[in-house]
């Protein structure tokens, strides 16, 4: 059997400052040259990161009392609405809210120029924002209305809470009807005139764990340019193998993490306030995930390549949104990623809507800050299910 | 009168008509080829100096071919800041004027290509190509 390691180990070589901390895509040509066993004797850390669309994320904050006190009943930031069935003058901001006057697709296809996740950018980047509330009035809380303005620095907690973020792996989107289409996963032109895909690939943290054998809950992460936890699993956490027409595993499918973080240690450059045109508002997240080498067998997976990792094409005209199951065949990321693929005999330019590039940056940043000293690991407290717990995702049937 | 400079988009069933041709000897117009692109799916633009007396005309026509015309006044610049090298723009731009190197999967854009469709500018989610005027 090869090496076994600990997390208290892992750590100690962190604060010694001999800990050996490589990238996801660095790992890969290390094994390749020299083989697993001898990698996995050297290697402590595997760094991973992904930089895309987000959708389930927020921000919950506490914006501090005014005088006379008011429990907040309504909430608008910048215009866009905030949750408010919280606390009195606590509010949940998610990132795919937009304006009560924004046109939405009523002139499709719609902007959708700023929601949520522009807000979150905007306190993210120090500037003021508009804060709007109105209540019902109580004893303890009589005024009834106020307007005013925040900054991040000005206002007591924005913790961000994203429920569901670092999808393990995403569909390929492509369009077979013979209109320009408009989906989360951009503008998709007629007769599969392009393809979209959504995830780093190689660098993506939970393809690099599809076991979950060390991703948990409480495991430090980093999340939006701070420091970040996971605390649970994400929804529609549906952890599996992708197999192809033979039944051989090519690679993973559907888990996803709920994931906290403190909004103020966070950056502009990793939140980015993001449209998509005839669909709507969200947030593009950083998020990056250190994997410790605790075994060979974890090597194993956090040394997969872009050639190994597949995504099913799915069709966005008419098999996704009427829940039609299949898909139009499997691609690797390494044919995603050099620009074309092949669906039924004819070649489909490619694009991703999550940066490579800065996926790699955030490997890079994570591992650097491992290698200093100043990110130690954290044993999760639990797991999180993986492709065992045979978890599925349930349908919404229509009753009377 | 100076020559316009004009931007024509064609989609794939007009792409292939000889409309130079046509706005040559039916109106007669001086034509200058700036800068011609089509793309896989046969979708292409044409930035032109036309210049004559039948100016209107040839216009009208290239319309009614279902071209879209639109004048040359405006620069598309892109804020690098902005930017996050995603991709989304590189599969709808006809030029290749934003387009991804390999493997680095840097999003590169070179103006000097850039025909002017602001097709980036519909289609980037976060809103990094902008127009100059
Ligand atoms: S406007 Fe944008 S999409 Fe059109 S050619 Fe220029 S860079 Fe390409
Ligand atoms: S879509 Fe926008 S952010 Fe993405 S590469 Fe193109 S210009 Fe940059």
């Amino acid at each position: 059997m090869g090496i076994e390691r600990t997390y208290a180990e892992i750590n100690a070589r962190i604060k010694s400052g001999k800990a050996v901390v490589l990238t996801a895509e660095e790992v890969i040509g290390k094994v390749r040259e020299q083989g697993l066993t001898k990698t996995a004797a050297e290697v402590d850390v595997v760094t991973t990161g992904t930089f895309g669309p987000m959708c389930s994320s927020g921000v919950f904050l506490n914006f501090g009392h005014s005088a006379p006190r008011m429990r907040m009943t309504r909430v608008w930031l910048n215009n866009v609405p905030a949750y408010t069935g919280v606390a009195a003058v606590d509010a949940y901001l998610g990132a795919t809210e937009i304006p009560e006057d924004d046109p939405a697709n009523s002139d499709f296809p719609g902007e959708f120029r700023y929601g949520g996740g522009h807000v979150i950018e905007d306190l993210v980047s120090g500037k003021r924002v508009k804060l709007k509330a109105l209540s019902y009035g109580t004893d303890c809380y009589p005024r009834k209305e106020i307007e005013t303005s925040i900054t991040l620095d000005e206002i007591n907690e924005a913790i961000l809470f994203n429920p569901r973020n670092g999808y393990q792996n995403y569909n390929c989107a492509v369009n077979t009807s013979d209109k320009t289409i408009y989906t989360y996963m951009g503008t998709l032109k007629p007769r599969l005139g392009n393809a979209h895909y959504s995830t780093s690939g190689q660098l993506s943290p939970l393809m690099k764990d599809p076991n979950f054998a060390t991703i948990g809950i409480g495991t430090r992460i980093f999340l939006g340019g701070g420091i970040g936890y996971v605390v649970w699993n994400g929804t529609q956490h549906f952890p599996g193998w992708l197999k192809d027409s033979e039944g051989n595993i090519v690679g993973s499918a559907g888990g996803t993490l709920a994931v906290l973080g403190d909004l103020k240690q966070m950056k502009p450059q990793w939140l980015r306030g993001t449209s998509f045109r005839g669909y709507g508002a969200t947030l593009t997240v950083g998020l990056g995930i250190p994997i410790p080498i605790l075994n060979e067998e974890i090597l194993r997976f956090a040394a997969l390549s872009d050639e190994e990792l597949h995504a099913p094409i799915v069709d966005y005209s008419n098999n996704y949104p009427n829940r039609v199951g299949g898909n139009l065949g499997l691609v690797s990321y390494a044919q995603l990623k050099s620009g074309k693929i092949t669906i039924d005999g004819k070649e489909v330019p490619t694009a991703p809507l999550s940066s490579y590039p800065k996926a790699r940056e955030i490997a890079h940043t994570l591992k650097d800050w491992i290698q200093k000293g100043d990110f130690l690991l954290t044993e999760p407290v639990q797991l999180l299910p993986g492709p065992d717990a045979g978890l599925t995702g349930k349908t919404l049937e229509i009753r009377s | 009168m100076a020559p316009h400079k004009i931007v024509l988009r064609f989609d794939s069933t007009t792409s292939d008509q000889p409309i130079i041709y046509h706005l040559v000897k039916d109106y007669d117009l001086m034509v200058n080829i700036v800068k011609a692109q089509i793309n896989p799916h046969l979708e292409g633009t044409m930035v032109l100096d036309l210049d004559g007396e039948k100016y209107e005309e040839g216009i009208d026509y290239l319309r009614r071919q279902g071209i879209t015309v639109h004048p040359l006044n405006q620069e598309v610049v892109r804020n690098n800041d902005r930017c996050t090298s995603c991709g989304a723009c590189t599969c709808h731009c006809p030029a290749g004027a934003l387009y991804m190197e390999r493997p680095s999967m840097q999003v590169h854009f070179n103006g000097d290509k850039c025909v002017v469709c602001l097709q980036c500018l519909k289609v980037c989610p976060v809103r990094a190509m902008e127009v100059r005027i």
